[in-house]
């Protein structure tokens, strides 16, 4: 286990929080170990000097591309339900959002 | 019905006489792999699902055209897809529980294009789960074997696409590579893996990891294979935006030998600390091999590669942070049934829907990107990108390919870096500069070490995939490490 403190437990639960991933105490312990450890290798990218440079999203240089609006077949509701947990007629049925 | 064909060693062009000369049927050669993979994938374990009656199906269909004289160099040929490649009513899982169930409704890009060619789906391969690793050993599913040493790691996240063409379970696989998983398996099992340019071959229907970074690309024996199966799944698709809509040369032109005044440059940091000697050794003497063969080569720097790595693990993990918040349990894929609650069973599927790994990214991911880190470390590492990718573009003003390692080692026992991520993370050192920089890049076999494959590989300018198939093939034709097959 890392004796690097990169990131606190109390940060680890956030972040378990805001992703949405249910952890137990021990998987965030863990994960805080491993989390310092990558978060301590990804220092060195403070030795480069940025002033003045211009961050890249993705290597193509193809931007904000847009199709024709022209009408084309989609999938079929029947197929685009295959795979949902539980159906209701056409619908998708979830968990009341709000109590 | 049994037949006697060896499949060890085969290439496509023995096999596209053989079917053409109608030695063998499609049939009878889908059969035959399909044989070889009930004997041999107990061991090897690369397929995640035998997909035994369509390919059946599909190799009939392939005699029919064969016999109509309407094929293609790809009709009948017995072929396997990694398995987060989209196929349509046969299981996609990439190797997660969260999709171990997840059945899609439509082909990928690159599915269509090889059914269309003829080619025959034998079944779909095993990767670390959404393609997040270096050794295979991340799939919810099974642990791939290297099949040169049953005792190692094939390498990932392709690790079922190498390993399959290595044991010679199909006669090409499709890969996906986002910081190294076509090229650092294809190394670690002796095989040809290419990753193109990013946006040469669309991503339609590839379950997404890192978007800015995800490209697909074929692994096969030998060169010649690469570049015609290339050929056939490159090119433009209104349904991915990042798609170049640019004309695709036909590769196997470029298949010469020649490489007299091929200007190769050697960056000095692919040798730095960290490697394998004997990998060095391998390496440095396959250079020797090409300059023996008229190639100019000179020793160069790119001293920003150096940084590509930690540049990987940020972008990397943020893109995949927000591509892998779409597994929420509610339209498909693993769902808890048991919560009472919309956020108790949102967190309860997460929880149990996804392994180790890629919680570790998703949460890396979600931290770079919040605000007050932002700045630090995601734009920070997208400004780093800038410098790599400049730095690229300087050396292919005075170099036609560059020249260096795939990976720093040859393959790995199991077990052996599963639980020191960092130590993981690694192994794709020399790989990642070409995703951060968009350029693609070939591993080839570039001998052996104590009788394990050692990958050569190289990098050329966007689009310049003509270069890497020219100087791959020169290599492989001057050298006979690809015709060596694992005693399996």
């Amino acid at each position: 286990m890392s004796d690097k403190q990169k990131i606190t437990i109390d940060e680890v639960r956030h972040l378990a929080l805001l992703t949405r991933i249910n952890m137990t105490e021990d998987e965030i312990e863990v994960m805080r170990g491993q989390m310092s450890d990558i978060l301590d290798s990804i220092e060195v990218l403070n030795q480069v000097d940025t002033e003045g440079v211009e961050p890249t999203a993705h290597s193509t240089g193809v931007d904000s591309v847009l199709r024709d609006d022209e009408s084309l077949p989609s999938i079929p509701i029947e197929d685009a339900l295959l795979n949902a947990p539980n159906v209701q007629d056409d619908f998708i049925r979830v968990r009341a959002v709000f109590e | 019905m049994t037949t006697s064909i060896d499949l060890k060693g085969l290439n496509l062009s023995t096999v596209r006489k053989l079917l053409d000369d109608r030695d063998i049927s499609s049939v009878e050669l889908t059969k035959s792999y399909l044989d070889r993979i009930a004997n041999v994938d107990s061991s090897v374990s690369s397929f995640v699902t035998v997909t035994e009656e369509t390919a059946l199906i599909q190799a009939a269909r392939a005699d029919d055209r064969i016999a109509s004289g309407d094929s293609g160099i790809l009709t009948g040929i017995p072929m396997q897809l990694k398995d987060n490649l989209c196929t349509k009513n046969i299981p996609t899982t990439c190797s997660s529980k969260m999709l171990e169930n997840f059945i899609p409704p439509y082909d990928s890009h690159v599915t269509e294009r090889l059914i269309e060619s003829g080619s025959v789906l034998l079944g779909k391969g095993n990767l670390d789960e959404f393609a997040m690793g270096s050794s295979t050993e991340n799939s919810a599913v099974k642990v791939t074997r290297n099949p040169w040493d049953l005792k190692r790691v094939p390498g990932g996240s392709s690790g079922g696409p190498a390993a399959s063409v290595a044991a010679s379970e199909c006669l090409f696989s499709i890969g996906s590579d986002t910081g190294g998983s076509i090229r650092q398996p294809a190394s670690f099992c002796g095989v040809v893996g290419m990753k193109p340019t990013y946006g040469l071959v669309s991503r339609y229907g590839l379950v997404a990891f890192a978007s800015s970074l995800d490209q697909i690309g074929p692994l096969t024996t030998n060169v010649f294979d690469n570049a015609t199966v290339l050929s056939h799944i490159a090119g433009y698709d209104r349904r991915d935006s990042t798609s170049l809509n640019v004309s695709i040369p036909k590769y196997t032109d470029f298949l010469d030998g020649d490489i007299k005044g091929l200007r190769i440059g050697v960056p000095k940091e692919y040798f730095a600390k960290g490697i394998q000697p004997d990998v060095e050794e391998s390496v440095r003497r396959a250079i020797a091999v090409l300059e023996s063969l008229g190639a100019i080569v000179v020793e160069t720097s790119l001293p920003h590669s150096a940084y590509a790595l930690a540049v990987y693990y940020i972008i990397a993990p943020s893109e995949a942070s927000a591509n892998l918040s779409r597994y929420d349990g509610v339209k498909y894929g693993h769902s808890d049934k048991d919560s009472e609650t919309m956020w108790e069973g949102l967190e309860k599927t997460r929880q149990d829907g996804f392994g180790p790994e890629v919680k570790r990214r998703i949460m890396l991911g979600t931290y770079a990107l919040s605000s007050g880190y932002y700045d630090a470390f995601y734009l920070k590492a997208q400004k780093v990108r800038t410098l790599i990718r400049q730095e690229f573009n300087t050396a292919f003003e005075n170099f036609d390919v560059l020249a260096m390692p795939t990976s720093p080692s040859t393959a790995f026992e199991v077990g052996d870096k599963i639980d020191d991520p960092l130590q993981m993370y690694l192994n794709d050192i020399f790989t990642i500069p070409a995703n951060i920089a968009g350029i693609p890049a070939i591993s080839v076999p570039g001998g052996f070490v104590n009788g394990l494959p050692v990958g050569l590989q190289f990098m050329a300018g966007a689009l310049k995939e003509k270069n890497l198939f020219r100087v791959a093939y020169a290599y492989e034709q001057a050298t006979d490490w690809h015709t060596r097959t694992p005693s399996l």
